[in-house]
């Protein structure tokens, strides 16, 4: 009897734990070959989308470790990020100039922000999803009331484009169009590198200083490997060729893809030889000729028509996906850290971590800081991409399909990695753009679509939500130790 | 002369209100010697715990009179970290271990080994970089110290049970400066081999210059480990002895006492033997978390008061609650002869029996609802009573209630202001006087009380014991009486059960010597070594 | 001085302060000249319309499940009824009737409402009774799905009545669908009298107290009090032979259906039903009605509907006007209502919690 059921709990466990993965996996399939889009066109959308969405759904993930579940009050941040744009834009500042002063503002506001969230949520311990939806709600009200009543009824704004016509509140739409739009997107990897070039010798002069002053060891080589790669890169940026490729504001993605496959392989190719002629290791180094194998493979696919032409017709915002890079490799250094692994901690029992010294309340508290500040850079990313601001709904969905697209990626409310975060992006956002066209031709009826992906969203927190319930409600049985 | 202790405490006393539960208590504990403290519950062990860790239980009652004393140092902790600075660890009962965490990262657990990093040195040091390597190092030298060959890098969610407790003690001893360790009652989850290799290790932590203090009920674990050895009996030490000048029988003897507080006077004889049985259980199993039953028969006659007494955990509560349903139970019950039926919610109220639960807050009652509400609810819900019939529905009949709640008041003295009072702000006697009057309302054939005095003052305490006699020997009520405090036992029930290990260990007369009471109580096993 | 704190913090301070500033208002109201006969009127029309949508929350909360936040899932249900009768009427069904049939109309859409709700209910209160201890979350994403689902039956439902779809699509049923021709205001002209400029929604008053009436009248039933000890202490409930994951059903059952009769009283009050996304964040306002009323997230009685029904709505009936007046643009009052709402229930979780400790 027992033994059945432990084979049932086991395949019920395999399928809730992929469950929603596969069932998307498969919609999205099934929804492609409805529509009638192609594989470029869908491609298109959906790197647009990765580069809007994703920074906002790894704001997600520390929460998680925290053991706070899924913040739905991420939208506080966006908010956050749209008071600062929307003071950037007043007083006028423009690209890249106006980002970062952007930044400067809602960093400080997000930190305020998530300081009090944080509080909040200590007050109501188990309940904080809840909780932080109706933050949500309820900082969306206090939001309101500043942009339509607050700013021209109470502050006076002098700023006939982006106050309403009475004076009083702000219209509904900011446009970014001339001062923010693309202001990430389009820096070109040619400033990249030079800005990386400064700053790299420019911490390396002080390193050698700060050193030589403490009477440290001046680690030279362990410095050198780092600054010579960039001193090349910077280098290399002059050969007129390769300088005007690198000053185009995007990078296609089939490039993306070559220069990858070719920065695996030359890696692997060092490190064979490395291995063979050096350390004179025995036997056959398989993995490195795997990938080796394999970055060939990938090559020789990107003459598949339709991959070439997929490939060929993405563009990509370096600067964008240098970010949202950089925080996937954030994750994992964080959680490396001592308090990384207080948060993982808190998060797994707050009682065990209270016996061993540690501060329950701060670490919850920096958690939910640490979320917002990326939530509002999230939103930033995502509106200079968009380039307007929808000033009273821009930040309004942005918890549910954040959260969302990381449950689909297989993430629970006690368990989500960059993974999660990454395959939820590209599994949501598929079906986000082919539910209403699929819609359209399957039952002729775009509306239909349209509901179904907000159906799906909301379902799918539903069900990560109940099953996460169920299976805490397990555990509680198993303590009894019954001799029978 | 003096010689060096790793810990004295000297005259300790702590009152909770007026209720004194440690009276000068003194005790002192060299370098690498296992020192057992032992007792009934609500002897004063957990409270001498609390105060040598600081806990925030014993500041927020007032403190307590005395000295701790560490290493010739007095101590004056404000909170288990305090304690835990000063190097005393304490190995729980109920782990503190983290499952979905690594064996290495449990161990480590708060104190994590740390290699700055150019983040930490500008945004602080919380931004350091873990040193895996140390603290794997680490883990394994304290695993090895304790003989355990397990892989640190393994998860503890799938461990059994036992190397659960290894962890525990590795994660303490790993400490730099540990000088003292409890065992809290180690050896009560683990199976008897675990247990022994428990007791070895403990040995030779204790060679190592570690104290120890060994808290257990098994007498047989104390004769084989500890060196010296403490009694407390409500409160007070009633002997320190060593171990080798004593034996089990005595510590049983000693930790019993005989308590001379004739809580009820009764002029009559002792019950006459009705043949009737009220309550035939056989192979019966309760899945109890901490109180399992594990195999017991029992019959139980029409008439007669049965005591079940026994230390907590060892499973006594989980008989009512099997009974009662409130967990899974299994193998037969009958209620005069008519069997119940566990899969039925509530079958054991309609056959008859009512309880009176240890949980009184919890279970017992509806905290937030007027006495009378909570007195007759069970007599509406499963007898129907104070109902009137509206047809469709059946309503709470107002006027019979209140007669009645009435009626309860007056005959078991609840003082209150009204019925309409809520429950939640009586004091616990009063509470224990509505559970018994809700279970009264029953009309049961059988009561059960479980626990009825526990928290509760002496005036109380004397007329709940006094009622049940009455409704025993003048109504013909059948009761069990289940409870920690073998004195009331021992002054009103006409046979006692004692229950050890789930299981029941023998059945005794209310007047037989303290030894068999005691030794009945620490475990089966013991009682095979002595005869 | 202590005694008085000590009342302030059992009363709760947000009640105090919105009691507070609803009498401003009224004050405000008065002294800009506004017609406060009229005002008062709406207040009460206002009270009457959302409180059995309110007293939904009463049974939820004693059985055990907490403010039911997918009371939603009761509205779709009732809205569904109500669609159902206009296509009846659309057919012709009640021109037998007196009166065109108006009152004949809604009752048959209540009952329909009510048997609707109720399987809805039942399958809800399954679900919740595998998620305790989530209840609230879990109900308020539950709610949401509903919604999202049935915006899509809403334009798939196979109806061909005029008033319901969409006159050029031919199909899907309308945002909002005008009452005028169907059960409009029944209830509220039912024995409905005037006062100078005050109006008074008898019919609909009268149905709001019966309500209230009923659930009150089941609380003091045996049932009823089984019901509300399986939510206030599952433990005791359990030792008393009850089966609580059933009284559970049965409140959360009660309460959809509640949600389902409630809407349609509101249509009709309204005059408009709204489809699609218009009743997503109702469950937040009746939550927060019965909050601001002085029910917690696990104790809630009769009064508390009353009064918190007629503090948040009656205060946003006389906002709406108010803030016209000071402040012509800007949605001030609705500001307000998002403002207080979430606020309100927000307070209420980190009071839980303390409670809890």
């Amino acid at each position: 009897m027992s033994e059945k059921k432990s084979i049932w709990s086991k395949i019920g466990n395999t399928l809730i734990k992929n469950n929603v993965t596969v069932l998307f996996v498969l919609l999205c399939v099934g929804a492609f070959f409805a529509s009638t889009y192609t594989l470029p066109s869908l491609f298109t959308e959906l790197f647009t989308r990765l580069g809007r969405n994703t920074f906002l759904v790894l704001s997600l993930l520390i929460p998680v470790v925290a053991g706070l579940g899924l913040n739905f009050g991420i939208v506080i941040g966006a908010i956050a990020a749209q008071i600062a744009i929307f003071l950037v834009v007043h007083w006028g500042f423009t690209g890249f100039s106006g980002i970062l002063m952007t930044v400067l503002i809602c960093t400080p506001l997000a930190v305020l922000f998530g300081f009090l969230v944080g509080k909040l949520f200590n007050s109501m311990k188990g309940t904080e999803m809840i909780g932080g939806l109706v933050a949500g709600y309820f900082s969306d009200g206090l939001y309101q009331l500043l942009f339509l009543v607050i700013l021209g009824g109470v502050i006076p704004i002098n700023n006939s484009t982006l106050m309403i016509s009475t004076g009083m509140g702000v219209k509904n739409v900011i446009n970014l169009k001339d001062n923010l739009r693309y202001a990430i997107d389009e820096v070109s990897m040619l400033s990249i590198i030079n800005v990386a070039f400064y700053a790299g010798i420019l911490i390396g002069v002080i390193l050698i200083v700060y050193r030589l002053i403490k009477k440290q060891d001046l680690q030279l080589k362990k410095l050198l490997t780092v600054l010579i790669p960039v001193i090349a890169l910077y280098g290399i940026s002059y050969v007129p060729a390769i300088r005007t490729f690198l000053s185009t504001p995007r990078l296609m993605l089939l490039n993306a893809v070559e220069l990858g496959v070719i920065g695996v392989a030359l890696f692997n190719i060092y490190k064979l030889i490395r291995l063979t002629a050096i350390e004179k290791k025995q036997g056959v180094p398989i993995k490195q000729l795997l990938y080796i194998a394999g970055a060939g493979a990938v090559y020789a696919s990107t003459y598949i028509s339709v991959i070439y032409q997929s490939l060929c017709a993405v563009h990509l915002p370096v600067l964008t996906f240098m970010l949202i890079g950089a925080l996937c490799l954030f994750m994992p250094w964080l959680m490396n850290t001592k308090l990384g692994q207080d948060m993982r901690t808190v998060g797994q029992n707050r009682a065990v971590a209270t016996s061993s010294g540690i501060n329950v309340n701060r670490v919850r508290i920096i958690a939910m800081i640490l979320s917002t500040v990326l939530a509002s850079y999230g939103q930033l990313i995502s509106l200079q991409n968009i380039g307007t601001v929808a000033t009273y709904g821009s930040h309004q969905q942005v918890g549910l399909y954040a959260i969302a697209a990381l449950l689909v990626g297989g993430a629970s409310v006690q368990h989500a990695t960059v993974k999660h975060a990454l395959l939820g992006m590209v599994l949501f956002h598929t079906l986000f753009i082919l539910s209403p066209n699929a819609g359209q031709q399957l039952l002729g009826n775009a509306q239909i679509g349209e509901y179904f992906r907000v159906f799906v969203a909301y379902g799918v927190i539903a069900l990560a939500l109940a099953m996460h319930a169920w299976s805490n409600r397990g555990p509680k049985k198993q303590r009894g130790t019954l001799v029978r | 002369m003096e010689e060096t202790y790793a810990l004295r405490m000297e005259h300790v006393s702590k009152n909770y209100g007026d209720n004194a539960v440690l009276k000068d208590v003194s005790l002192s504990v060299k370098p690498g010697e296992i020192y057992a403290l032992i007792g009934e519950n609500g002897a004063g062990k957990s409270t001498l715990m609390n105060i040598l860790f600081g806990m925030s239980v014993i500041r927020d009652t007032g403190g307590f009179d005395g000295k701790v004393i560490i290493d010739g140092v007095e101590a004056r902790f404000n909170s288990p970290n305090d304690a835990m600075a000063a190097g005393i660890g304490m190995v729980h009962q109920e782990f503190m271990l983290i499952p979905g965490f690594t064996i290495t990262e449990n161990i480590k657990v708060g104190r994590e080994d740390t290699i700055p990093t150019l983040a930490s040195r500008i945004f602080g040091k919380s931004l350091e970089k873990l040193d895996n390597k140390k603290m794997n190092a680490d883990a394994r030298k304290a695993l090895d110290s304790i003989g355990m060959d397990i892989d640190q890098h393994v998860r503890v969610a799938g461990l059994p049970v036992g190397y659960m407790q290894f962890v525990e003690i590795a994660r303490e001893i790993d400490k730099e400066n540990i000088k003292l360790l409890v065992f809290d009652e180690p050896t009560a989850v683990l199976t008897e081999s675990e247990a022994k290799g428990l007791l070895s290790v403990m040995r030779s932590i204790a060679k190592r210059g570690i104290a120890i203090i060994f808290i257990t009920h098994r007498l047989s674990e104390v004769m084989d480990v500890a060196d010296r050895m403490t009694v407390l009996r409500d409160g007070e030490v009633v002997a320190s002895k060593n171990i080798i000048d004593t034996d089990i029988p005595e510590i049983a003897e000693l930790m019993v006492g005989r308590r001379i507080e004739k809580l009820v006077d009764e002029n009559e004889t002792h019950y006459t033997h009705s043949d009737e049985i009220a309550l035939k259980i056989r192979d019966f199993q309760v899945d109890m978390p901490g109180e399992t039953v594990n195999h017991i028969d029992l019959d139980i006659h029409k008439g007669e008061i049965f005591g079940i007494g026994g230390l907590a955990g060892q499973g006594k509560v989980g008989i009512p609650n099997g009974i009662m349903g409130m967990f899974p139970a299994y193998g037969e019950v009958e209620i005069f002869g008519e069997k119940l039926q566990f899969s039925k919610l509530g079958d054991a109220l309609h056959k008859g029996v009512a309880c009176v639960s240890e949980d009184r807050r919890g279970v017992g009652l509806l905290l937030d609802e007027s006495i009378e509400n909570n007195i007759i609810f069970n007599a509406m819900t499963i007898k129907r009573e104070y109902l009137t019939g509206l047809g469709f529905a059946h309503l709470v009949n107002a006027k019979k209630v209140r007669a009645f709640a009435k009626e309860m008041i007056k005959t078991l003295d609840i003082r209150c202001t009204g019925p309409q009072q809520r429950v939640g702000s009586l004091s616990g006697g009063n509470q224990q006087k509505v559970c018994l009057a809700s279970a009264l309302a029953l009309n049961p054939r059988l009561l059960i009380v479980s626990e009825p005095t526990r928290g509760i003052d002496i005036g109380a305490k004397k007329l709940i014991l006094e009622h049940l006699v009455d409704l025993c020997r003048n109504h013909g009520l059948t009761i069990i009486m289940v409870s920690s405090e073998l004195g009331e036992l021992r002054s009103i029930c006409d046979r006692i059960a004692i229950v050890a290990g789930g299981e029941i260990s023998s059945i005794l007369a209310p007047d037989a010597p303290d030894v068999e009471f005691g030794l009945a109580m620490s475990a089966a096993r013991v009682s095979q070594e002595v005869s | 001085m202590e005694r008085m704190t000590k009342a302030v913090k059992n009363f709760g301070l947000p009640r105090i302060i919105i009691i507070a500033f609803f009498l401003s208002l009224l004050v405000a109201a008065a002294v800009t000249g506004m017609d406060m006969a009229a005002l008062l009127g709406d207040v009460v029309r206002r009270w009457a319309m959302y409180g059995i949508l309110v007293l939904a929350m009463v049974p939820s909360i004693q059985c055990g499940i907490g403010p039911n936040f997918g009371v939603t899932i009761g509205i779709v249900g009732g809205l569904l009824a109500a669609l159902i009768t206009i296509e009846m009427r659309f057919y012709g069904f009640f021109d037998s009737f007196a009166n065109g049939g108006a009152m004949m109309q809604v009752c048959i859409a209540i009952l329909l409402a009510l048997i609707l709700s109720s399987i809805l209910g039942i399958l809800y209160g399954m679900l919740l009774n595998r998620v305790k201890g989530s209840e609230m979350t879990v109900s308020t994403y539950v709610g949401f799905s509903i919604v999202a689902l049935f915006n899509i039956l809403w334009l798939m439902l196979p109806f061909k009545n005029g008033t319901s779809i969409w006159p050029l699509a031919g199909e899907g049923m309308r945002t909002t669908i005008n009452l005028e021709a169907d059960f409009a205001s029944v209830f509220n002209n039912l024995l409905a009298f005037k006062i100078g400029n005050f109006e008074m929604p008898t019919g609909l008053l009268l149905l709001f107290f019966l309500a209230c009436f009923f659930v009150w009248l089941f609380t003091k039933s045996r049932t009823g009090m089984m019901m509300s000890a399986a939510g206030a202490n599952p433990n005791f409930a359990k030792a008393a032979g009850i089966n609580v994951n059933k009284m559970r059903i049965l409140g959360t059952t009660i309460s959809t259906a509640l949600g389902g009769v409630g809407i349609i009283c509101y249509a009709q009050s309204f005059g408009f039903l709204q489809l699609y996304n218009a009743p997503q964040m109702m469950g937040f306002a009746c939550v927060a009605s019965v909050l601001i009323g002085g029910a917690s997230i696990s104790k809630a009685r009769i009064v508390h509907v009353l009064l918190g029904t007629l503090l948040f709505h009656g205060m946003l009936a006389v906002a709406l006007p108010v803030a016209n007046n000071i402040l012509p643009e800007g949605n001030l009052s609705e500001i307000l209502r998002i403002i207080i709402s979430n606020g309100i229930i927000l307070y209420a979780l980190s009071k839980a919690k303390e409670a809890g400790k």
